[in-house]
């Protein structure tokens, strides 16, 4: 594989690993103001993800800076071309963070309520906009002869580009739900598997035709062939099902490994459909950008991929351990010694 | 027509880049001092048990945290902003200047969130090594995150270790892009900075408690804490701050004598304490002056028979380079900046070293007045870190890469102004509303009383992001 593959397939792998885990918080704060039966519950559902939300956004932040570094023309053309929608996106992660910090710093009803909602508005806004963001790479946006975006803020919606965000927007409340199975106890872990089990289903269909959907975009607007598309998006659409089955057995841990696999087939099925382009053109597919042509000099591949092969395990090697020494459930039993903790010792 | 609207939306631009940069650097310096601070009162409080240290762990660690949050956030801003408004730049240079930006990601910012999060949340489930451990870490990411980032500003004022090829810079040399000379002293002056200013703040807040006459045997020690740290920190800062200055000399000479609103060349030459008038190209002399013989010179060069060369030669010197245009920075604002930094960091250094004296002769907490004065300078060392931060940026200009590419052909094309007018309302409003909330945040958390470890209003202790 030559560096500038590598360097797709790596940032291909930032955005998955983006989703995976900032997917299931997303998902909690979607759910923030419907789950809960009261102040108690949404504690603890955000202490679910209390611990680890900042360091999943990393991932984010990791892959703009790869994508500037790695391929500067795709960057620079995607980040001006899809202005108006990163400012959106912006603006919810921004009101999302600042929700975790101030919502627990009065104890107004009126105060919380709103907190409540911006984080609700926060993740299910940046998941649409992301789903939306992304699918216009492989669907094509106007791109002129100098590589700049030729179009405006409508170019980016399509019935396809909206069923994207649609789909992200529930896999990921789908995804976040069953987080909450296993991160939770009691009542409020039973509320969390019926959310799981009610949206499992219409997260599983719309993602599957969102699957399907790409591969054929694909095909016709960025010359791909069915194969190797498809394999990724039937693994995904597999993973979903399977996710449902394990849901309704009861299996909660296996449906979320397997909505976690699901949500990295997608993302693997739209980087596929992408490959070797990184920035569809259209209605001008000449002018489309490429993995080769959008790369940075081998020098520079280089020295960066010698960094990612050094820091890629280390990262997950401790964002790992993070996981496990907050593996212990929140809830019921453990409510009070638990919410007692994080305030008093958090 | 296409010029004039081409001009203001790279005014635009700028004024967005500007106000974010500004606003985001308000959270930076007290990230960047604080948090070894508090690694520091937990290794003591590790080290000794003495339950003190440990209510100044929790009590300074929240300050952190609310301002920690605003920096994640506004910092993802300013990675964004590159492409959204400067894609002719970002393609320009993201082969080099990007990669500095990707492994910051990689090695520094992971390092930060995800062990914060271990901090925040981990009293009870890590062994107290093991949680001493997760704050030395995250002091660690967030001091490399400056490395990497003042490598990657370093490259704009002074691009080494690279080529153009094609229309765009090359990386040619990682080792020379991180051994820029240029990033070494700014690197160390940031960290310094950051670090003057988490002694302010928690000298301040200490000073604040202790005119109450509260809470004396808590923040008895603190004082301590931040006086050792911030005397010999905030004199070293100086003598950097300044060595900064010549090595801006070697490089960017026009930078220089813009600072010093020096027109002509001059062997030795006066330092300008304070000056009316003299600042722009049809009013060279002031018209009031204050000058120091030779200061200049000594700053400038390092000695105090230095030549330093004027704005007139240098414009002349790079009509002939580059071809005609201007290329002179603003005059006044550079002076201004310049004198501002400097004399406000002289300021914070002399009031720690007068509270130091005090404290040493035993007579501090009597001294109603100065702890006063210890309250209120703690918006000093943000004012002059950010007059810092309009002096160098503002001196590159007209280059955002010194040399190799201006500001006015950096900007994105596809953007209207409409645009980066709308994005200008909402991050005013946003970041508005922000730093109202977050400073009424600050303030209370400063002035609210330590409780008792493990006590039953140990309300306090909640951190910015726990629930």
């Amino acid at each position: 594989m030559d560096l500038e593959t590598f360097w797709f397939v790596l940032i291909a792998i930032l955005w998955a690993g983006y989703f995976v885990l900032e997917g299931f918080d997303f998902g909690v704060g979607m759910l923030l103001p419907f789950l809960p039966r009261g102040e108690e519950d949404r504690r603890t559902m955000l202490g679910t993800i209390g611990p680890v939300w900042d360091g999943n956004e990393v991932w984010l932040v990791v892959a703009g800076g790869a994508t500037f570094a790695a391929f500067p023309a795709w960057y620079a053309t995607m980040f001006s071309g899809f202005y108006v929608a990163l400012l959106l996106v912006l603006v919810f992660l921004i009101i999302r963070v600042v929700s975790f910090e101030w919502r627990a710093k009065s104890e107004s009803d009126g105060w919380r309520s709103v907190w409540t909602w911006a984080n609700t508005v926060g993740s299910a806004g940046a998941a649409l906009v992301w789903g939306v963001g992304l699918s216009n790479l492989v669907y094509g946006v106007p791109i002129n002869s100098d590589g700049d975006f030729a179009g405006d803020l409508a170019d980016l919606f399509s019935p396809y580009t909206v069923a994207a965000g649609i789909a992200v927007v529930l896999l990921f409340a789908f995804h976040g739900a069953t987080f909450l199975t296993l991160r939770t106890a009691g009542e409020l872990r039973q509320r969390a598997e019926g959310a799981a089990r009610r949206l499992s289903i219409p997260a599983a269909l719309v993602a599957a035709a969102f699957l399907v959907w790409t591969v054929g975009v694909a095909m016709d607007r960025n010359d791909k062939d069915i194969f190797p598309p498809a394999l990724p998006a039937a693994l995904a659409i597999a993973a979903l099902v399977l996710a449902v089955v394990f849901l309704f057995m009861g299996r909660t841990g296996r449906a979320f490994a397997m909505t976690a696999l699901g949500t990295i087939a997608a993302v693997a099925t739209l980087f596929t459909s992408l490959y070797p382009r990184v920035m569809v053109s259209s209605p001008d597919f000449e002018n489309s950008l490429t993995v080769d042509g959008a790369a940075s000099s081998h020098y520079a591949l280089a020295v960066m991929t010698v960094v990612a092969v050094i820091f890629v395990p280390i990262v997950l090697l401790y964002q790992g351990w993070t996981y496990y020494v907050f593996r212990r459930r929140l809830g019921l039993d453990e409510t009070a010694a638990e919410t007692s903790d994080a305030g008093a010792h958090a | 027509m296409v010029g004039t609207i081409a001009v203001s939306s790279v005014d635009l631009a700028r004024v967005q880049f500007a106000t974010t940069s500004l606003y985001h650097f308000l959270f930076v310096p007290l990230t960047l001092g604080l948090a070894p601070f508090v690694a520091v009162m937990q290794t003591i409080w590790y080290r000794t048990g003495d339950e003190r240290w440990l209510r100044l762990t929790r009590f300074f660690g929240t300050l952190m945290l609310i301002n920690f949050a605003i920096g994640v956030a506004t910092g993802l801003v300013q990675e964004f902003q590159f492409g959204m408004n400067w894609s002719i730049y970002s393609e320009y240079v993201g082969d080099v200047f990007g990669a500095p930006l990707a492994i910051e990601g990689l090695a520094a910012f992971f390092l930060e969130s995800t062990f914060l999060g271990l901090w925040i949340f981990g009293w009870d489930r890590l062994s107290r090594r093991v949680h001493l451990a997760t704050v030395w870490l995250f002091a660690l990411g967030s001091w490399l995150s400056a490395l990497f980032i003042m490598v990657a500003n370093s490259w704009m004022q002074r691009p080494v270790g690279s080529t153009v090829t094609d229309g765009r810079a090359e990386l040619t040399s990682v080792w020379e892009l991180l051994t820029n000379r240029f990033a070494i002293y700014a690197f160390t002056h940031v960290l310094l900075v950051g670090l003057t200013t988490a002694a302010v703040v928690v000298f301040g807040v200490a000073c604040w408690h202790l005119v109450r006459g509260r809470n004396a045997e808590l923040f008895r020690p603190a004082v301590k804490l931040a006086l050792i740290v911030g005397v010999p920190i905030s004199a070293v800062n100086l003598l950097v701050g300044s060595h900064l200055g010549i090595v801006v000399t070697d490089y960017q000479p026009m930078k220089i004598a813009a600072t010093e609103a020096l027109w002509d060349t001059e062997q030795p030459a006066a330092f300008s304490v304070f000056q009316i008038g003299g600042f722009s190209k049809d009013d060279q002399t002031p018209s009031f002056d204050i000058e120091i013989p030779r200061l200049l010179s000594f700053l400038a060069t390092g000695s105090f028979s230095g030549k330093v060369e004027g704005i007139n030669t240098l414009q002349a010197e790079a009509e002939a380079q580059y071809g005609s245009g201007n290329y002179t920075p603003p005059v006044r604002t550079t002076y201004w900046s310049m004198r501002v930094m400097a004399y406000l960091g002289t300021l914070v250094f002399l009031v720690l070293a007068v509270g130091a004296f005090f404290f040493w002769r035993g007579t501090l907490e009597t001294k109603r007045w100065f702890l006063w004065v210890g309250v209120l300078t703690i918006p000093l060392p943000y004012l002059s870190a950010l007059a810092g931060w309009v002096l160098s940026e503002v001196g590159r200009q007209p280059w955002i890469v010194w040399g190799l590419l201006k500001t006015s052909d950096a900007n994105s094309p596809s953007v209207s102004t409409a645009t980066i007018w709308l994005s200008l309302a909402v991050f005013a409003g946003l970041y508005g509303a922000l730093a109202v909330v977050d400073f009424v945040l600050m303030r209370r958390y400063a002035r609210l009383d330590p409780p008792e470890v493990g006590g039953e209003d140990d309300e306090f202790a909640v951190p910015a992001v726990s629930y």
